[in-house]
């Protein structure tokens, strides 16, 4: 379950530990994600670009950075996604957010990831989207999405 | 058309169908999981071979309206039931991804 904080009375705040050992079961945050918001009664295309924008994180974060956190900041207007991990880093981003990219491993691959399509799912789904990453320290992802 | 009467007429195998008068708005195919999330949309039927649990997450997340395991794809049971748990349904078919689009093309 999700840790939940209350920031201050305008925002809601979501943390989860994303593990990197079990990508068949990852995509947790996202369905707890889906949940919260719906809870939230924010609209439903709202809610699906932003789970979808925290799956294909947290995904990534599992494959390729073995794990980290997901936080989420609800606001009244806007959700606020916070994908923090210690992996390899990102070497080249602007060659990571092409359509077609991928560095993911035969046995990933044969599981239906490794299209390259992540990076760029995660930039069309949201309204905002901004990486800090270096490499052999891990990687930052925050993404907006307006409501 | 609904997914009970694509069944139907398809002849294809129920694995799980705790939505069958959900309307099929539409066929996307396809195996590499974040292609499909970035270009299927809401309702449509998804023909994949592909059998593990990431793709309930891609249909529950798109809200599609069924998935459909061609070329006799082979579902382990826990996913089996947790696509009832999500209620997504579940389909299967012997026949190979292109035939069973074509045949998805002839009958919706
Ligand atoms: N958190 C991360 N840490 C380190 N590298 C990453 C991370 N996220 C993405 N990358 C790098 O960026 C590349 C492109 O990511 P993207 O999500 O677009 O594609 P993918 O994960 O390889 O395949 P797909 O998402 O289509 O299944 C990855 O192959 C990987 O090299
Ligand atoms: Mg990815």
């Amino acid at each position: 379950m999700p840790k939940v904080t209350a920031v201050n009375n305008e925002i809601l705040y979501y943390r989860f530990d994303v593990d990197g050992d079990n990508f068949t079961s990852a995509g947790e945050a996202s369905v707890q994600t889906k949940r919260i918001l719906r809870r939230v009664g924010f609209p439903p295309e709202a809610i699906k670009r932003v789970s979808i924008a925290m799956y294909e994180g947290e995904i990534n974060m599992v494959i390729h950075a073995s794990g980290g956190v997901a936080e989420l900041y609800i606001e009244e207007d806007r959700v606020v996604i916070v994908l923090t991990d210690h992996g390899p880093g990102i070497e080249n981003v602007e060659l990571a957010m092409q359509e077609g990219y991928s560095t993911a491993p035969d046995n990933i691959r044969s599981l239906g990831f490794g299209a390259g399509m992540g990076l760029p799912n995660m930039k069309r789904y949201t309204d905002g989207m901004e990486i800090e990453t270096k490499v052999g320290e891990g990687t930052k992802i925050t993404m907006t999405v307006n409501v | 058309m609904t997914v009970r009467e694509l069944t139907e007429q398809a002849g294809f195998r129920v694995l799980s169908m705790p939505d069958g008068e959900r309307e099929i708005e539409g066929v996307y195919a396809g195996d590499l999981l974040s292609w499909v999330m970035g270009r299927a949309s809401e309702g449509q039927a998804f023909v994949t071979i592909m059998t593990n649990i990431n793709v309930l997450a891609v249909a529950s997340l798109l809200d599609l309206s069924c998935v459909i395991l061609s070329e006799d794809a082979e579902a382990p049971s826990e996913i089996i039931v947790s696509a009832e748990e999500k209620g997504i349904n579940l389909l299967k078919t012997e026949l190979p991804t292109y035939e069973t689009c074509l045949l998805l093309g002839s009958l919706l």
